[in-house]
């Protein structure tokens, strides 16, 4: 019986170890399609001495041999930590509400409303920006089509994640430190700030690193809203583009340097999220640490 | 034993010989113009669903690649998204569609017609309201096209410009991307295909076209050949066209592949039938 058992579980290990292993292959596979893609561009860039000019360049003419990515970069960074600052106490406010103050029927149909939100494929956020939100914006500050309409359609968009994965590690939190602060007599409130977000703020923070990246990556919605000239972030009301329209806005239609180029635009974006990850992993095995030792 | 392998191999010689025979009636290859491809692989596609036994093979790269490759005999049709020019007469050019952009304005804009100079100096940034052209006092928003689109190409052509000279408030990729966003916006300009600005506008959406140089922005005008902000869509041979080739032209030609060109916003030529008759015999 034990024998058998163990067996079984060896079976799984490497039945189990082979899909891991598929799952790391493809993502190299990937990686190093993005890189022979990009890599003639690199190449020519770096032998005629104008590869810096990626990073400080302002223009982005392809078809005129200029590069410049910077002002792509920013307008990501920047649309993105708008989206992420406006989406984090929203979608903590509503994990809050839903965990601790909503009654259960109010609670189960506000939970609904979130898996919908969840749910609206981007193209329908897209459209509703460019019917609804551009037009609003522009009768106020025109153009419209704008760095505040994207961060807008992104902060609708990555809100239900923040919601949903903070109420989830809310609701992970041991239930015997809740009834240990209540002995004490604390507040609701003081327990909440002090006690229970403390507790969840690994889960937490794994949200808003999958929000970030969603929004990082988000394509269409950003596309059709954001007006897509390509300018360093200077204001709400600018027009900027981020990083992924210009793929999908040039990539059907560009040959030679033009399509590396946007290869190497995609492996940035790749490397940007990778940071991202990797900065976060480091935060919170930080506090851990630090909790430990604490 | 050895007289089935001789068998074999006799029957093998034999299949591959038929094969290099009939390759020229069962394989076509075109290269050339990204604008022309899009279209010319739909044709391509209903043409081999007609002919099973055919396969035909669609390659972008630009017109002067699609110009050049049939010059080499490196491919049996070029894809030419302009007309001819006279140091390429040693080539025949078959008309399959026509490309129009028209300048659309929201419905609720005063102008009724710009001049080039006027579109020149708005694109340009050096007009950037409306009040400076007689119209209300509202800011230009200027619609311009991601890079490496045709509209933006024969745009660029027509008007001499460059892509860094232009100023513009929001880029569009698609169409439809563009008529919504001139739709919503009061002050806007921007440029489309003419047969999805004319559809739009049909369906009641609040955009005008601006005629050009005195000719109205209609599909009409652009099949006619009047309308100047327009070019020719050509599949560009070197010799005359005998067999598949002359099949396959006939019927990229015809009426059958109507649906596919206005589906692209593109416009099919009038005259279709007489010109294939007096081009192709």
């Amino acid at each position: 019986m034990h024998s058998n058992g163990s067996r079984v579980d060896r079976r799984l290990t490497i039945l189990l170890l082979g899909m891991a292993g598929a799952t790391a292959l493809l993502l190299a596979l990937i990686m190093l399609f993005l890189l022979s893609e990009a890599w003639s561009f690199f190449a020519n860039r770096w032998m005629d001495g104008s590869w810096l000019q990626l990073f400080y360049s302002q223009n982005w003419y392809p078809l005129e041999g200029q590069f410049g990515m910077a002002p792509m970069i920013l307008s990501s960074l920047a649309v993105t930590v708008g989206a992420v600052a406006l989406a984090l106490p929203l979608g903590l406010g509503s994990a809050i509400f839903l965990q601790f103050y909503a009654s259960p029927r109010s609670a189960q149909s506000f939970r609904l409303l979130l898996n919908v939100l969840a749910g609206i494929p981007s193209v329908v956020f897209g459209l509703w920006g460019l019917t609804r939100l551009v037009p609003l914006i522009t009768s106020w500050q025109p153009p419209g089509a704008s760095m505040l309409a994207a961060i807008v359609v992104l902060t609708l968009m990555i809100l239900p994640t923040i919601a949903l994965t903070s109420a989830s590690s809310l609701a992970s939190v041991p239930r015997e430190l809740l009834a240990g602060s209540t002995a004490l007599g604390l507040r609701r409130n003081t327990q909440i700030l002090y006690i229970i977000l403390p507790a969840a703020r690994a889960g937490i923070s794994s949200g808003v690193l999958l929000a970030t990246a969603r929004a990082l990556g988000e394509t269409l919605a950003v596309l059709m809203v954001a007006g897509n000239v390509v300018q360093n972030p200077s204001g709400l009301f600018e027009p900027v583009r981020v990083l992924t329209a210009n793929i999908a806005l040039e990539m059907a239609y560009a040959m030679g340097d033009h399509r590396a180029s946007l290869f190497a635009s995609g492996l940035l974006l790749t490397v940007l999220v990778w940071l991202l990850s990797w900065f976060a992993h480091h935060v919170s095995r930080a506090n851990k640490q630090e909790r430990q030792h604490g | 034993m050895i007289k089935s392998l001789t068998n074999v191999l006799v029957l093998l010689s034999t299949v591959l010989s038929l094969s290099v025979v009939q390759a020229d009636n069962r394989q076509l290859t075109l290269t050339g113009s990204s604008t022309v491809a899009p279209l010319a692989l739909e044709i391509a596609k209903r043409y081999e669903s007609l002919h099973p036994d055919v396969r035909i093979d669609v390659q972008m790269g630009g017109s002067s690649r699609g110009i050049n490759d049939v010059r080499m005999g490196l491919t049996d049709i070029g894809m030419v998204s302009r007309a001819l020019k006279p140091t390429e007469q040693d080539l025949t050019p078959f008309l399959i569609a026509m490309d129009g952009i028209g300048i659309i304005l929201h419905e609720s804009n005063a102008m009724s017609t710009l001049s080039n100079v006027q579109i020149i100096d708005i694109y340009t940034g050096k007009i950037n309201n409306w009040q400076q052209l007689g119209a209300d006092d509202r800011q230009i928003t200027v619609v311009n096209k991601a890079e490496g689109r045709s509209t933006l190409e024969l745009f660029l052509q027509h008007f001499s410009l460059k892509n860094s000279q232009i100023k513009a408030q929001v880029v569009i990729g698609e169409n439809q991307q563009g008529i919504k966003t001139v739709a919503g916006n009061p002050g806007a300009i921007g440029y489309v295909s003419i047969g999805a600005a004319e559809y739009e506008q049909a369906l009641g959406t609040p955009i005008k076209l601006l005629p050009m140089a005195g000719e109205v922005a209609t599909v009409e005008s652009v099949a006619k050949g009047y309308y100047p902000l327009s070019r020719q869509l050509n599949l560009v041979v070197k010799t005359k066209p005998v067999g598949l080739l002359k099949k396959f032209i006939a019927f990229a030609q015809s009426t059958e592949v109507r649906d596919l060109i206005d589906a692209q916003f593109f416009v099919a030529p009038l005259n279709m039938e007489s010109k294939m008759d007096s081009k192709v015999e």
